[in-house]
């Protein structure tokens, strides 16, 4: 978020400091530990094992999702992909597989899905915004065709027990340790690889990005696919932790993970943003919905939050940095103390 | 498009000539496709049912089409700009539960009392949408997703699971969502008076035009001098309006309101506006084609339980259409380039 001039005035760690990825990881440890201490029961172990249950699903969405708005697209089609997997899910059981089969075919159901997004997106060119419409309604419709309004309950206690379980008695949940290998891997595929720099190239131009030799179109297509592939993972993981296969499993969910990460730091013009950063915009969110809730705050009341929270983050970096250029531009004209006769720089910020 | 002239007549009925052709042939195409496509959806579940053509269902057809006629018009509205607005269903919701508790609280205001507040509360939401688009200068696409969920929160704190029930809303009201001038009911009425009056204004004015300008292209609609900020305001006002106003229609219809009144309406009108041809990226589309693209809806809806099918399957295929109709849009616009630089080409 910082541009070069101001940055440069400053020292590297400052300028580090005032980023807005750090700042939304410090904004939740600060929540997190002024809740500990001022909401009853938001303090024990339990709560917290229930707090990092509750965002393990939109964790996990985020980190594919992060890729995506980085490369200036979007999609929204993850919360109906995770339903239409935990629908198929449920029917696979009904019709007598094993736990161990279906696990991995609604994984591969999930990239398919995903493919899907990416071949109307990458091949067809079409906006992804449009495509991921169509497909959330088309996927939710489709789970709702699979399953109907019933529910699928009797999975393996041994899964289910697992996915709520935590690590020998402590309040860590077991299913923390997968999200946070994926989590390292996508860190570093981000921020520290030749296909991470594609990425942030695909979202800053890209025909520069094309001209530069990277192929655009399929860097695009297999983050659709992955996408598609982790929602199917959180669609899994979401039926064993409430045991309970449903079509609409994780409706609106979508909101909940692109809000997570544009607080996270991530521009929605693509091209910008920290994978750290938007998990400490996952924590944050979680962390306020789960405060509000341990003050009786009903759910869909809770949606108020998480809708303010999203316009917010996408409004503050224009304000913080259309308020910086303003004072950038009084700083330039003060040491001269003669007023400017041309006019003032276009107000348009240069996106 | 060459709307860049605003104060021209509309392009595709003044172009002489060759010109004519080829945009008359692509925008006969396109709304003649879903017309195709209606004919033949009503006449083979007539076929297999006859009760599909009976006066009620055709009165059921009617009052669904026109409420979401009535989104679908502000939406296109937004859509031309370029933009798109996610909170219809939710102010929807809100436009409904307010009006219902105000004409419980005084059963003696008259309908058009409800229909202004309607507006009213509707505008105000619209106002929100368009400032922050406008101000932040952020995508409509996140603010509208943002209060999506804010308004329907809102509604969900107010009414904290009170529902409004028929017997509490004064029969005036009651009768205005059942009553017809001359066999039309007075819901499609309104819907039409609504469509005629976007779509004139739209064609023929200024600031219709204008419209068509921002959407196909911001940056040259700013340099002769558009005035894209407040225009994208008055658009994301006008689909809060209709949203609001389809609120009322909404409480009129079905005597209920609850908090969740609405929610998931926003899918069906994009739905309704992209499969009727408004292009997503702008610049393009007409309030009739999104109206018909309700009516195709609100058939497919009553058709699937006529014909006895899972009525599971109508969201499976209003997400298809979608991606259909883009599909199809996309493929219009590659002929059409095709076809203009062929012809440039001969000049």
């Amino acid at each position: 978020m910082s541009d070069p001039t101001t940055a440069a005035r400053r020292p590297a760690w400052l300028a580090r400091l005032a980023s807005w990825d750090v700042a939304v990881i410090a904004i939740a440890i600060v929540v997190l530990l002024v809740a500990s201490g001022t909401i009853d029961n938001f303090g024990t172990g339990r709560n917290y094992t229930f707090l990092l249950l509750d965002l393990l699903p939109i964790a996990l969405m985020a980190l594919p999702m992060t890729f995506i708005i980085v490369t200036g697209e979007i999609d929204l089609s993850v919360a109906s992909t995770l339903g239409l997997t935990s629908a198929v899910m449920g029917s696979l059981w009904n019709s007598g597989l094993t736990i161990e089969m279906i696990i991995p075919l609604c994984i591969v159901l999930g990239a398919v899905l995903g493919a899907v997004n990416g071949f109307f997106v990458t091949v067809l060119k079409l906006p992804s915004l449009a495509v991921t419409i169509g497909t959330m309604a088309l996927y939710r419709g489709l789970a709702f065709v699979v399953l109907g309004d019933s529910a699928v309950a009797d999975f393996p206690g041994s899964y289910t027990s697992w996915v709520t379980g935590t690590l020998g008695g402590s309040s860590i949940p077991n299913v923390l340790i997968p999200l946070i290998v994926l989590a390292i891997v996508f860190g570093v595929v981000l921020h520290a690889t030749p296909i991470g720099r594609g990425v942030f190239a695909a979202g800053a131009s890209d025909t520069a990005a094309r001209f530069a030799g990277i192929r655009t179109g399929r860097t695009k297509f297999w983050l659709y696919v992955v996408s598609g592939a982790v929602a199917g993972l959180a669609g899994v993981l979401w039926t064993l932790r409430y045991s309970s296969a449903r079509a609409d499993n994780g409706f609106g969910l979508e909101l909940a993970v692109v809000a997570a990460v544009l607080l996270g730091g991530v521009s929605i013009f693509g091209g910008k943003g920290t994978l750290p950063g938007v998990l400490g915009g996952v924590v944050l969110l979680s962390a306020l919905q789960n405060a509000l809730r341990l003050q009786d705050v009903s759910n869909e009341a809770l949606n108020i939050v998480t809708g303010v929270l999203l316009i917010i983050s996408v409004l503050l970096p224009n304000i913080l940095s259309s308020s910086r250029a303003a004072l950038q531009r009084r700083r330039r004209r003060s040491p001269s103390r003669k007023p400017e006769l041309s006019p003032a720089p276009s107000s348009n910020p240069e996106r | 498009m060459n709307a860049t002239k605003v104060a021209a007549p509309p392009p595709r009925q003044a172009s002489p000539g060759e010109r004519r052709s080829v945009f008359g042939t692509v925008f006969k195409a396109r709304e003649s496709g879903i017309v195709l496509a209606l004919i033949v959806l009503v006449v083979f579940t007539a076929t297999q049912n006859s009760r599909f053509l009976s006066g009620q269902s055709i009165r059921d057809i009617l009052l669904g089409t026109a409420i979401l006629a009535v989104l679908a018009v502000g939406q296109a509205v937004v859509m031309i700009t370029r933009n798109i607005d996610l909170s219809v269903g939710s102010v929807l919701g809100l436009s409904a539960f307010a009006v219902g508790t105000m004409l419980r609280d005084n059963p003696g205001l008259p309908v058009i009392v409800a229909l202004l507040a309607g507006l009213v509360v509707g505008a105000a939401c619209g106002l929100i949408n368009g400032a922050v688009v406008r101000f932040g200068r952020v995508p409509a696409l996140v603010v509208t997703l943002g209060t999506l969920y804010a308004f329907r929160g809102a509604v969900y704190f107010w009414a904290g699971g009170q529902q409004i029930n028929a017997d509490k809303l004064p029969r005036s009201f009651l009768d205005f969502g059942d009553a017809s001038v001359l066999g039309v009911p007075w819901l499609v009425l309104i819907a039409v008076l609504v469509m005629v009056i976007a779509g004139v204004v739209l064609r023929n004015y200024r600031g219709g035009r204008e419209l068509y300008a921002m959407g196909s292209s911001p940056q040259a609609a700013q340099l002769v001098g558009i005035k894209v900020g407040r225009n994208t305001t008055i658009a994301f006002l006008v689909s809060g309006a209709l949203a609001g106003l389809a609120g009322v229609l909404f409480a009129a219809r079905f005597g209920t309101v609850d908090a969740a009144a609405g929610t998931g309406y926003e899918l069906n009108v994009v739905a309704a506006a992209v499969v009727g041809g408004v292009a997503v990226f702008g610049g393009s589309g007409s309030v009739w084609g999104a109206s018909l693209g309700a009516l195709l809806l609100t058939v497919i809806g009553s058709a699937l339980a006529v014909l006895d099918i899972d009525q599971f399957w109508q969201q499976a295929i209003v997400g298809a259409l979608i991606l259909l109709a883009i599909g199809a849009d996309r493929l219009v616009a590659v002929r059409v380039a095709k076809a203009l630089k062929k012809r440039d080409s001969h000049v």
